[in-house]
């Protein structure tokens, strides 16, 4: 089944599945997604909003608010279930072993206390250290995320700082102490496109150091071919598509995933208009029979409509979940020998 | 931590209406702490010093003299009454505020955090302690418990802590959204942790705001129970009871109206100033402290 089959899996997510139970019915937010995390690669998992991306991040650290409940599915971390853990055994692996860091840095740090009160605030948590020594070691973390003079911006409120700063303070926060998987949540959408490269660039740059493993949520195709080994594309709750980063741009083997590679614009060719995916997406409360893509599928047919297809390896290491794969490959191969023309 | 507070008290002492209200307070506070020697008890009652002293057999009312500033009711001395009656006042504020206070933020930030059922019953038996009409509800306590000053006082903890716990309620409801909480949990605070280190600081200005204003009115409303004959015991040091003997006095005498102005005027004046602190105290805190207001 998974790409890099040799290797032991650090994080195996297995056929998960996570409801939300509102007053107008019930949300299949994430509906039986399986995945693995090996040790010190970057998995992507890309999606429109509302495809799950972050719910399954959230599940994963089971921080689901009141109404979202995980219905099955194991999520196993160094050979534990984390879906069996207590309460507080679950509290020693967030922030310690699994971190996570946030789309918004204006809004994910405490507008009351110091940066460095916050970064100390994990650390004293997880390591026992005293408040000296959480102190020392949160300034070198924020001299490691290349924050200037960091003996001086420790003492700094959130407001204080500029959005990129705030997110190399919320990275310094996550990577305290010293996690085996990094889970970043939109991590430069809210940022400008300079810093957006900066912060990627010291993203990679720390997991080299720190030998961790990332799992990058992001909508943006763009980071996902900058950041990722392997990318797991996900559409209305469920995995549609599963490869390599190289493979999957290179053979895309969903029309989804096709869609949004036509959507990013391009200098090297010259169009009227902007491709866009047809429709929007499907109301989570009512998903459409069959595959969930096919309501806005140009290859969509009646087995579409009625029979979901499986997610299965179509080549090897590339997983898809499309009944057509045949009929988007020669479509493909027409889009590419016009462009070569 | 330091830059900050620094920046708060210079912010304080640019506020005239907070500087005046600070002032006020520490000349309440002076004269509660030095009453013994501001108004010092006859040797007959040193052993209950609140209790007034009676100092003369008239049943008359006396006007101000040398002997006594604010002059006499009900055949006791009111000046020493007003001095003692600043300690009673400022036992009364603090200790039904700080307890009702406590206990509608741990009601209220229960009820927020955990939502749910827990908030519906914890709401609905805020609801019913609201819905009884607080004079008549600390009158029917008072009757049952007995009168006394503790008595008043615990009446006005029970129906008191409502508006707290409403008031942090609403603010926790809109902070647990917020990201930074997600955040935190996500680090692995525990619950406790995120309620009182990261929910509790960022919504519990207006909750101290609200207390120090409350800190004013709650002398007013013990006023009115001793007023009304169910707090302090006849001769105890308390602005409302000195008050409560101005009745027959109020009115004056037939053709003079102001005749025993002072049975109203210095106990009644210090019950405004001491309320007037507390609300201009109250006023500027939230102008300074209030995280949202900062640029």
């Amino acid at each position: 089944m998974s790409v890099l089959s040799e290797k032991t899996p650090i994080l195996q997510v297995k056929d998960l599945r996570t409801y939300f139970y509102t007053e107008d019915g019930v949300v299949k937010a994430v509906d039986g997604v399986s995945f693995e995390v090996y040790e010190g690669e970057t998995l992507g998992i890309v999606g429109e909003s509302g495809c799950g991306k972050s719910v399954t991040s959230l599940s994963i650290l089971r921080l689901l608010d009141e109404k979202g409940r995980i219905e099955s599915g194991e999520i196993i971390y160094k050979g534990k279930n984390l879906l069996e853990l207590s309460e507080s055994e679950m509290r020693k692996i967030r922030g310690n072993e699994i971190a996570m860091i946030f789309q918004e840095p204006m809004t994910a740090l405490n507008p009351v206390y110091t940066i460095g009160d916050q970064i100390m605030e994990a650390i004293i948590l997880h390591q026992g250290l005293s408040k000296d020594e959480a102190r020392k070691l949160a300034i070198d973390m924020l001299r490691k995320v290349g924050i200037p003079e960091p003996e001086k911006r420790v003492d700094e409120y959130p407001h204080e700082l500029s959005g990129g700063m705030r997110q190399r303070a919320m990275i310094a926060m996550a990577l305290s102490c010293n996690p085996s998987i990094l889970i970043a949540d939109e991590p430069t959408t809210a940022l400008d496109v300079t810093i957006q490269a900066q912060i990627l660039e010291l993203m990679q740059q720390l997991q080299k150091e720190y030998g961790m493993s990332i799992i990058m949520i992001t909508h943006d195709l763009g980071v996902i071919a900058e950041m990722s080994d392997r990318v797991l594309v996900m559409y209305a709750g469920k995995v549609v598509e599963h490869a390599s980063v190289r493979e999957l741009f290179k053979n895309p083997k969903h029309p989804y995933t096709w869609g949004l590679m036509n959507s990013i614009p391009r200098l090297d060719i010259e169009y009227e208009r902007l491709y866009a995916i047809p429709g929007t997406v499907p109301d989570a409360l009512h998903f459409p029979e069959g595959c969930r893509f096919h309501t806005r599928c140009e290859f969509a047919t009646d087995k579409c409509r009625s029979e979901e297809p499986p997610l299965v390896e179509v080549s090897p290491g590339h997983l898809s979940a499309c009944w057509h794969i045949d009929r988007l490959e020669s479509a493909v191969a027409v889009q590419r020998k016009g462009e070569s023309a | 931590m330091d830059k900050e507070y620094k920046r708060m008290l210079k912010k304080f002492f640019k506020n005239p209406s907070g500087v005046f209200g600070l002032v006020l307070l520490i000349f309440f506070t002076i004269v509660a702490i030095f009453a013994p020697i501001i108004a010092p008890p006859q040797p007959s009652n040193q052993y209950e010093p609140y209790m007034m002293p009676i100092v003369t057999w008239s049943p008359d009312p006396q006007p101000p003299s040398k002997e006594h500033p604010f002059g006499v009711s009900e055949r006791r001395d009111i000046f020493y009454g007003v001095v003692w009656g600043t300690r009673t006042a400022f036992r009364i504020g603090l200790i039904v505020t700080g307890v009702s206070t406590l206990i509608g933020l741990f009601i209220g930030s229960i009820s927020a955090y955990y939502g749910g059922w827990i908030d519906e019953i914890l709401m609905r038996i805020t609801d019913i302690f609201l819905s009884i009409p607080f004079l008549i509800a600390a009158i029917v306590l008072t009757t049952l418990l007995g009168t006394g000053l503790d008595k008043v006082m615990i009446a006005m903890i029970v129906f008191g802590w409502m508006g707290t716990a409403r008031l942090i309620r609403g603010n926790i409801l809109q902070a647990k959204e917020e990201q930074y909480v997600l955040a935190a949990k996500a680090i692995g605070v525990s619950t406790p942790g995120i309620i009182i280190r990261h929910l509790l600081p960022n919504t519990i200005f207006p909750v101290l705001i609200q207390a120090s204003m409350r800190m004013g009115s709650l002398v007013i409303t013990a006023a009115i129970l001793s007023f009304l004959g169910l707090g302090a015991p006849q001769g105890y040091s308390d602005w409302g009871a000195i008050l409560n003997y101005a009745r027959n006095w109020m009115l004056g005498a037939h053709g003079e109206a102001l005749k025993y102005w002072y049975t109203i005027v210095f106990p009644g004046t210090a019950m405004v100033l001491f309320v007037l602190a507390w609300n201009l105290i109250g006023d500027t805190l939230r102008d300074i402290f209030d995280p949202r207001l900062r640029i």
